[in-house]
């Protein structure tokens, strides 16, 4: 039989339960708050949730508002996003990763785009008022706002591409080199496709908080009241955030109780970006493995 | 066999690592269609050498390389060579077995797409496997991921990957340092066959496999400031059995390193 030798056991056991006691409750009062909140919109918000509400035009009227106008403000406002925060995003982080020397100037650079992170998004409104809406006169159309969203997303998306970037082993940079492949070559053959999965995960993600975003787009002047859907990219817009916004700030009850409905439909929206990103990784990271 | 000739050759050969010497004055010829084989303790110089061949020092920053490496007579750092010429002409396998996470037919196809190889590519990848001695185990997986190799399966294709782009000459650095006895035997054999048609170049750390496989043996050493230079280098018959350097002697007899 082992006979215990007295090395303090009960003690150091009964610090280990307090601490998983803790940190269960710390996880707890997470998923309550959140279970609450979740809970209290859907009660609200369910009954009103039906093709009419989604497919109509905002109203004076409660039951014949809709969130169509926002929900494709949302739509166009992501495409957009999308588009230009990929192909800025990761040419940067390649450029950096791949192409830059490391001097002073690269980690200037470097230090830059981590600070700019956390840089409040309402900046991010004022920089997108002044350079978009005004000077490149684009007006507050879903253009100035997509861009103005570009840049606040930006950051998130370098920063996690050249995580991705240089997450991709050396010795299968070396292998590409070896067999007289250019840098860019390698960057295109080996380096991305390797890279991709993160690369993705962190775009969508990036795209995610942009969907949740609304005071950037107060501020470069997205409208509260849109009773149209845009058709090109220099429509004016709203977007589901704002909208909710300016329906839970209405006087009639109502209006509350629709504006939990559109929470629910935003949420279902960043629910299926994050599945995107899962099922992406995924296929990608299956891929890679066949 | 067509006659012997120099087909690289090192003059005065210095390398660094930022401030770092890591290599002091090599100068050596390596033969055509010979196994030239670079011993010494580690941390000598042996893969660093071995980078300068096909300038994949110049991927690591911070590295600088004096003297002279000559291909065939020409100066491979001369300002008007393409690194990327030289590479594709001076092929490397590695010291750890790096399949790129493709399939295995596209991990040999893969160096002659990147050189606008414009021939029939299925005869080239099953040629090249051949040479690898590798079709047998493979034949009937080329759509399968090369992570389900085994480890000496998977250096076998990443010597298949180099052959593809047919060099003149192979750089290996330890082949066989992850695989097992008769990986190795049979990684050993087919350098032998190899040796028809290219020129090898091998570090090892194995005195009994540069014994065995390799025509010409330098055994590299470091000095008192940590610099790897060529103690000494020539047949490898006459260094194993007969060396003129009491260094080497204490060496290949393990006395140290
Ligand atoms: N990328 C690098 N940057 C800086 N120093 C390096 C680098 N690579 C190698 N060195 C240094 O150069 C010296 C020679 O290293 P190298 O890897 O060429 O030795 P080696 O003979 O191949 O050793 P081993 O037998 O252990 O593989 C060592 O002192 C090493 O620390
Ligand atoms: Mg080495």
């Amino acid at each position: 039989m082992i006979t215990g030798t007295d090395r303090n056991l009960g003690k150091r056991r009964r610090k280990g339960q307090v601490s998983h006691a803790i940190f269960l409750a710390a996880t707890m009062v997470g998923i309550v708050a959140l279970s609450f909140l979740l809970g209290d919109v859907a009660r609200k918000g369910i009954g009103w949730l039906d093709w009419q509400f989604l497919t109509s035009l905002p109203s004076r009227f409660p039951e014949r508002s809709g969130i169509s106008s926002a929900l494709w403000g949302s739509i166009w406002l992501i495409g957009l996003t999308a588009l230009f925060s990929l192909t800025i995003g990761v040419g940067t982080a390649i450029y950096l990763e791949e192409y830059a020397r490391r001097g002073w100037l690269t980690r200037a650079i470097q230090t830059n785009i981590s600070n700019l992170a956390g840089v409040p998004s309402i900046v991010y409104g004022i920089l997108g008022l002044a350079a978009f809406v005004r000077a490149m006169s684009l007006g507050r159309s879903v253009m100035a706002g997509a861009l103005t969203m570009t840049l606040l997303i930006l950051p998130i998306i370098i920063v996690a591409s050249q995580e991705a970037i240089r997450a991709v082993p050396r010795p299968l940079r070396d292998a590409s080199f070896a067999l007289g492949a250019t840098r860019w070559q390698t960057v295109r053959r080996v380096v991305l496709p390797a890279a991709a999965p993160g690369i993705l995960t962190g775009i969508i993600l990036a795209l995610a908080r942009a969907l949740g975003e609304a005071a950037p787009l107060i501020m470069i002047g997205a409208l509260m009241f849109v009773p149209f859907v845009p058709t090109s990219p220099l429509d004016q817009f709203s977007v589901l955030p704002i909208q909710i916004f300016n329906w839970t700030a209405r006087p009639q009850p109502e209006f509350r109780l629709i504006a939990a409905a559109a929470i629910i439909v935003l949420l279902v929206v960043l629910l299926m970006m994050n599945a995107a990103a899962v099922l992406l990784r995924n296929k990608y990271q299956k891929r890679a493995e066949e | 066999m067509s006659e012997t000739y120099t087909v690289l050759e090192t003059r005065g050969l210095s390398l660094w690592y930022s401030g770092f010497q890591a290599l002091r004055d090599i100068s050596l010829g390596i033969k055509s269609n010979q196994i030239t084989a670079i011993i010494g303790p580690s941390g000598c110089g042996k893969s660093s050498y071995l980078r300068c061949f096909n300038r994949m020092n110049e991927l690591i920053t911070g590295a600088r390389v004096g003297g002279k490496v000559l291909f065939h007579d020409e100066d491979v750092y001369s300002p008007e060579v393409d690194p990327t010429e030289i590479r594709y002409r001076i092929g490397m396998v590695f010291q750890k077995p790096n399949p790129f996470p493709k399939t295995v037919y596209e991990n040999v196809a893969f160096g002659p797409r990147i050189n606008g190889y414009d021939g029939d590519l299925d005869e080239l990848v099953e040629g090249s496997l051949h040479r690898a001695a590798l079709w047998d185990d493979v034949k009937d997986r080329l759509g399968e991921s090369s992570a389900k190799l085994s480890g000496g399966q998977q250096q076998r294709l990443c010597i298949a990957r180099a052959l593809a782009v047919e060099p003149e000459v192979i750089l290996m650095d330890e082949p066989c340092s992850a695989l097992d006895p008769i990986a190795t035997l049979a990684i050993e054999e087919l350098m032998h066959e190899l040796s028809q048609d290219y020129t090898i170049i091998i570090v090892t750390h194995n005195m009994q496999q540069a014994a065995r496989v390799s025509d010409m043996a330098a055994f590299l050493m470091m000095g008192e400031d940590r610099a790897g230079f060529l103690v000494e280098y020539g047949p490898t018959e006459q260094l194993f059995t007969n060396p003129r350097d009491k260094r080497t002697e204490d060496y290949i007899t393990g006395r140290f390193g």
